[in-house]
C-alpha cells in the first residue's frame, strides 16, 4: 500500500503534524487485551452494582423499571438496524425510515397530536428545545415552569437559557398545589407542565390550556412516564401545543440514565418550528410509496447558523425499541400495562399509608406517588438500601437544601412490583422510621 | 404437530414472494395495516380497578393504537429491516462519519444487569461500579487528547458542541468578558458549528480557506478581536488534512482572550497520534459513536463527551464523578459559576460501556494502530482514485478521509448525486456528498480502518469503473440510478411541498392495495 501510494513509511502520511506533538512512541495506557480479559473486567464493575432486579425496588422520578419483551432486545441486534448510518440514502434505509414513520405515528396518536418528530435525545433535552420553539413560534419570551416539573427538566431549561430574566421557575409543589395559571401574561410564550407531575401528581390540563390559550400562550405538557398514557387522557385532547415525552419506558432499559429517547409531538400548523429529524412519505420514480427525512431546511445541515436546533443526531435505536414494544402491545395490551402499573401503585400507597410514621402526599397519581417520612428522606433510603431495599428517591437529592423537601420521597410501582416487594418495603420502613 | 414439509421438492410459484430468493427484499405494509386494536404480543393480567386514583382524568378517547402478535412483529421487523443498508452488509465510505465496525462484545457487556438494569437515581453506595466505569472511561480520555477534564454528559456529538460552547460562555462571564459576541469558523465546519453558536446567541463570523484547505494563521488573527468569544475548528479539518498551522492558531486565539473550540469529529484519525491537548485546544467533543464504535444504530443515540483543558475545568456541567473517601461520590449540583446541567441523570452509559469496552480491546497500541491503519487506508483510495477523480487538496497527505470535487465529472452530464446513486446499484452506501461546502459537487470518502486492503482494491475498482462509464454514452444508468434498491429515487420536494408525516386510514389504503 505504502508503494501506491508513493511513500517509504507511514510516518510519511503525518507530514502535517506538528513535530512537537506526534506522538510514535508507547501511551500511558494498558496494552490491547483478549476478549475474554475485557469481559472479566466488565464483569467485575458491573458486579459492584445492585441490579434493579437484585431485589425490591421503587426507584422512579423520570426512568422506570418495566418488562421489556424478549423480542425487542432480539431485533433491535440485527446488524441491519444496529450498525446502519442516519437514512439520509432513502434507496437504502427504507427499513429505518418506514420504521420512524409508525413511530412518529404512535407518538401522535398516544399524545391526542396531530404530528411527531422522529425523537430527540431525551425528555429533559426535549423540554428545554420545546420552549425555544414555543418563543419561536410566539415572538415572546416569557416562559412558566410548573412546580411539578422534574427539577432536573427544570434545571436543563435553566441551563439552556443561561441567565434568562424571562424564565420563571415556581416553587417546589410536593402537595401537587400550583399557582402557574396566576403567572400568564399578555408577555407569556408558554407554560410548561408536567403530568402526572414529578411528585406523582395529575394535573388539570384542560384549565390550564383554556387560560393560556386565552392570553396567545402556549401549553407545553411534559410526561416522564410513558405508559400512563395509556390510562389517562391524552394531553392533545385539553388542547395542548406542544407535548414533550420521555420514551424510556417503552421498549428500553434504565441504563444508569441513558441513552433514552424523547417523543416531541405539536400541532400540524407548528410543525416547521419543530427541531429534530422528522420522516415523510413520499413515492419514488415508479410511484412506490417511499418514505425519506423531510423538511430538513429547519435543520443545522443545511440552514447551519439559521437552523432550529443545533440538534443532529436522534435517538434511532431507542426508538425502535420503543416502536417494536408499542407494536407488540398494541392498544389492548398498553391498556393492560397501564392498568396493571396503577393498581400495582395503589397496593403500594395503600400498604404504606398503614405504616407509621409515613403520610401518602397524593389524592391522585398513576403508578408513582410521594410520601413524607419522619426523618430526613435520604438517611431513610441509604438504610433501607442496606437491607437491600431500593426504596424510592429523596427529593432532596434533587432539590438539595430546601427543608420542607428534606423528608419526601418519590417512589414508583410497575407491573414487576410484587406484593412480597411491597411487604419488605413496608417493613422496611416501620423498622427504620421507628 | 403440523406435517413436515421439509425436503420437498419447491414447486415453481407455490412460493410467495416474501419467501424466493428472487424477491429477498419485499414491500412491507405498515404496522397500522396489518395490525389491529386487539392484537397484542404481550400476555398481560387484565385487572379490575374498584378504587382508581386517577382523579376523573382517567382516558375517555381511543388510543387506535395497532399491535401486533409476537410472530407478526418478528417478521414485519425483520422484513422492514432488509431494507436497509448497514456497516455488517457492506463498506461505508462516509467521509465524517466514521462509519467503522462494531463489536459486538460491546453489545453483551453493555447488557450486563449491573450496567442495564441500574437505575440513574439509585444510592450511590449501590452503583460504585457504574461511577468506576465512568472514571475508567474519563480517564482513557483525558489519557488520549492530554487535557485536564471531561464531561461524560451530552447525548452526541452536537450536544457536546453545546456544552463546551457553554463552558466557554461560563468562563467568560467569570473572567468579565461576557461581551464577548462573536464566534469564529471556518468555513469548512459542520453546520452543528454555526448552528450552536447562534443557539447560544453568538454572532457567526466565518474564516475564509486557503487554497489548499487548510485555514491561515493570518486569516484567523484578522478576524480575532475584543469582541470574540471563541474559534470553532475541526481538526483534522472537514477537508481531510491536520491542520499544519493549529498551534499557532491556538496561541493566536488565546493572545486575544478567546477560546479554542475543537471540533472532535474526526478524532478518529489521530487517536494515539496526536493529543490535541498538545496543540492547544480548551474543549473537544469526542463522538463515541465514530471514534469509538459504538452503533450508529440508524441515526443514534449517540455519545458526546467533551474534554476541556485547565481553563474550562472548572465550569464543566454536573454530574461527574470524583474520588472521595476512599470511594467514588457523583457531584450533581453545580458550584459557582459552572453551567448547571445540560441533560436529566448522567448521560449515556449504555454508550460509556460500549466505548470502554472498546478502549480495552484495543489498548493504547490498538487505537494508535486503528488511526494510522485509517489513514494507511484513505490515502490508498486517494493514490489509486486521483487519475480518474479531481483530488480537492493535494498539497499535504489525507489523513482519515480523502477529498475530491466533481470537475473529473465536468461535461458529462452526471452530477455527485448521480454518481452516488449509482454507487448503489453496485452495493456500496454512497460516499458524503456536498460537504465540505468549500469545494463544488463535494465526494469525502472515509474508508476506516475497518476496512481490508481487498475490499478497498473492490471499491477502487468499482469507482475507477463508474469513473469510465460516467464519461461513455449510458447517462441513464447514472441519472436514473439506484434501480437495483428497495426502492428508485425518492421524491424529496414532494415530501416537502405537502408534508405527510403520519399515517392516515383513508389515505394510506389504496396505496397498500396497489402494492
Amino acid at each position: 500500500m505504502l508503494a501506491t501510494i508513493g511513500i517509504a513509511s507511514e510516518d510519511a502520511l503525518f507530514s502535517a503534524v506538528p513535530r512537537a506533538a506526534y506522538n510514535t512512541g508507547a501511551i500511558d495506557l494498558p496494552a490491547h487485551s483478549p476478549e475474554f480479559l475485557v469481559e472479566a473486567h466488565m464483569r467485575a464493575l458491573s458486579g459492584k452494582n445492585r441490579a434493579a432486579g437484585d431485589g425490591p425496588f421503587f426507584v422512579g422520578a423520570g426512568a422506570y423499571r418495566h418488562h421489556v419483551p424478549a423480542t425487542v432486545d432480539h431485533l433491535i441486534q440485527r446488524s441491519e438496524w444496529l450498525t446502519a448510518y442516519t437514512p439520509y440514502q432513502p434507496e437504502i434505509s427504507q427499513g429505518t425510515l418506514q420504521m420512524l414513520f409508525e413511530f412518529q405515528t404512535q407518538v401522535a396518536k398516544l399524545t391526542g397530536m396531530d404530528v411527531a418528530n422522529a425523537s430527540l435525545y431525551d425528555g429533559s433535552t426535549g423540554t428545554a428545545e420545546a420552549v425555544l420553539m414555543a418563543r419561536r413560534l410566539t415572538r415572546k419570551k416569557k416562559l412558566v415552569l410548573s412546580g411539578g416539573l422534574h427539577p432536573h427538566y427544570r434545571d436543563v431549561v435553566k441551563a439552556y437559557l443561561k441567565d434568562d430574566p424571562d424564565l420563571v421557575c415556581l416553587p417546589a409543589s410536593p402537595q401537587g398545589q400550583g399557582d402557574i395559571l396566576d403567572h400568564i401574561d399578555d408577555q407569556t410564550a408558554a407554560i410548561v407542565i408536567q403530568t402526572p407531575d414529578f411528585y406523582g401528581h395529575l394535573r388539570d390540563l384542560q384549565k390550564a390550556a383554556d387560560t393560556a390559550h386565552a392570553k396567545g400562550a402556549l401549553l407545553i405538557v411534559v410526561v416522564t412516564e410513558v405508559v400512563s398514557l395509556g390510562l389517562l387522557e391524552a394531553p392533545g385532547t385539553f388542547g395542548a401545543d406542544i407535548v414533550v415525552a420521555e420514551g424510556q419506558s417503552i421498549g428500553n432499559a434504565l441504563n444508569f440514565g441513558g441513552p433514552y429517547v424523547g417523543l416531541m409531538a405539536t400541532r400540524k400548523d407548528f410543525v416547521r418550528q419543530m427541531p429534530g429529524r422528522l420522516c415523510g412519505e413520499t413515492v419514488d420514480a415508479e410511484g412506490k410509496r417511499g418514505f425519506v427525512l423531510t423538511l430538513s431546511t429547519r435543520e443545522q445541515h443545511i440552514r447551519r447558523e439559521k437552523a432550529t436546533s443545533n440538534i443532529c443526531t436522534n435517538s434511532g435505536l431507542c426508538a425502535l425499541a420503543f416502536t417494536i414494544h408499542m407494536s407488540l402491545l398494541g392498544e389492548a395490551g398498553l391498556t393492560r400495562l397501564a392498568r396493571l402499573n396503577h393498581a400495582r401503585a395503589i397496593a403500594l400507597a395503600d400498604a404504606l399509608a398503614k405504616v407509621p410514621g409515613v403520610e401518602v402526599l397524593n389524592k391522585t397519581f398513576f403508578n408513582e406517588f410521594t410520601i413524607r417520612v419522619g426523618k430526613p428522606a435520604a438517611g431513610v433510603i441509604e438504610a433501607l438500601a442496606q437491607r437491600n431495599v431500593l426504596a424510592g428517591v429523596p427529593v432532596s437529592r434533587l432539590e438539595p437544601a430546601k427543608p420542607e423537601l428534606e423528608n419526601l420521597i418519590v417512589l414508583a410501582a410497575t407491573e414487576l412490583t410484587t406484593d412480597a416487594d411491597i411487604a419488605a418495603l413496608a417493613n422496611g420502613l416501620k423498622e427504620v422510621l421507628a | 404437530m403440523s406435517m413436515n414439509t421439509q425436503g420437498r421438492p419447491t414447486g415453481i410459484g407455490t412460493l410467495s414472494a416474501a419467501s424466493t430468493g428472487s424477491a429477498l427484499i419485499p414491500d412491507e405494509p405498515l404496522l397500522f395495516e396489518i395490525g389491529d386494536t386487539n392484537h397484542s404480543g404481550v400476555d398481560l393480567p387484565d385487572v379490575e380497578i374498584d378504587d382508581s386514583r386517577l382523579g376523573g382524568f382517567g382516558r375517555k378517547t381511543k388510543l387506535d393504537l395497532a399491535g401486533l402478535t409476537e410472530p407478526e412483529a418478528m417478521r414485519h421487523y425483520v422484513r422492514l429491516s432488509r431494507m436497509n443498508y448497514s456497516i455488517d452488509s457492506g463498506m461505508y465510505p462516509l467521509g465524517s462519519c466514521t462509519m467503522k465496525h462494531n463489536p459486538r462484545l460491546n453489545e453483551k457487556m453493555a447488557r450486563l444487569p449491573g450496567f442495564s438494569d441500574v437505575h440513574p437515581l439509585q444510592p450511590v453506595s449501590t452503583v460504585q461500579g457504574a461511577l468506576e466505569l465512568m472514571s475508567q472511561l474519563s480517564h482513557w480520555l483525558m489519557t488520549l487528547t492530554n487535557t485536564a477534564a471531561v464531561s461524560l454528559t451530552p447525548k452526541a456529538g452536537a450536544h457536546g458542541e453545546l456544552c463546551g460552547m457553554m463552558a466557554i460562555h461560563a468562563a467568560q462571564q467569570a473572567r468579565g468578558q461576557g461581551h464577548r459576541s462573536v464566534v469564529l469558523v471556518p468555513e469548512s465546519a459542520h453546520g452543528t458549528n454555526p448552528a450552536t453558536a447562534a443557539f447560544l446567541g453568538y454572532t457567526v463570523k466565518p474564516v475564509p480557506a486557503r487554497e489548499d484547505g487548510t485555514v491561515d494563521v493570518e486569516a484567523v488573527k484578522a478576524a480575532l478581536g475584543p469582541d470574540v468569544a471563541a474559534i470553532m475548528l475541526t481538526n483534522p479539518n472537514t477537508c481531510g488534512l491536520f491542520e499544519p498551522q493549529v498551534i499557532e492558531i491556538a496561541r493566536a486565539v488565546h493572545d486575544a482572550g478567546a477560546f479554542f473550540y475543537c471540533d472532535g469529529a474526526n478524532f478518529n484519525a489521530i487517536m494515539g497520534v496526536v493529543r490535541p491537548g498538545d496543540l492547544g485546544i480548551d474543549a473537544m467533543h469526542i463522538n463515541l459513536h465514530k471514534t469509538f464504535s459504538t452503533p450508529h444504530g440508524g441515526g443514534g443515540p449517540g455519545a458526546g463527551p467533551v474534554v476541556l483543558s485547565e481553563a474550562l475545568a472548572p465550569f464543566a456541567p454536573v454530574p461527574f464523578v470524583r474520588k472521595a473517601n476512599g470511594g467514588l461520590e457523583l457531584v450533581e449540583h453545580s458550584e459557582g459559576e459552572a453551567l448547571g446541567r445540560i441533560t436529566a441523570f448522567h448521560g449515556q452509559m449504555g454508550m460509556y460501556v460500549r466505548a470502554l469496552t472498546y478502549m480495552l480491546s484495543h489498548g493504547g497500541d490498538g487505537l494508535a494502530r486503528a488511526a494510522r491503519d485509517a489513514v494507511l487506508n484513505a490515502n490508498y483510495i486517494k493514490a489509486r482514485l486521483q487519475d480518474a477523480f479531481s483530488v480537492s487538496f493535494p498539497d499535504y497527505p489525507a489523513m482519515h478521509e480523502v477529498l475530491f470535487d466533481d470537475s473529473s465529472l465536468a461535461g458529462t452530464g452526471v452530477s455527485t448525486l448521480d454518481f452516488a446513486k449509482a454507487m448503489i446499484d453496485e452495493g456500496y452506501h454512497p460516499m458524503t456528498m456536498y460537504f465540505p461546502l468549500v469545494v463544488h459537487g463535494a465526494m469525502l470518502i472515509e474508508p476506516t480502518e475497518s476496512e481490508s486492503k481487498q475490499t478497498l482494491d473492490a471499491f477502487c475498482d468499482t469507482m475507477l469503473a463508474l469513473a469510465a462509464d460516467a464519461r461513455g454514452n449510458d447517462k441513464e444508468r447514472f441519472t436514473g440510478a439506484p434501480t437495483r434498491a428497495p426502492r428508485r429515487r425518492l421524491d424529496e420536494t414532494r415530501a416537502a411541498r405537502s408534508p405527510k408525516l403520519r399515517w392516515e386510514p383513508e389515505e394510506a389504503a389504496p396505496a397498500a392495495a396497489a402494492e
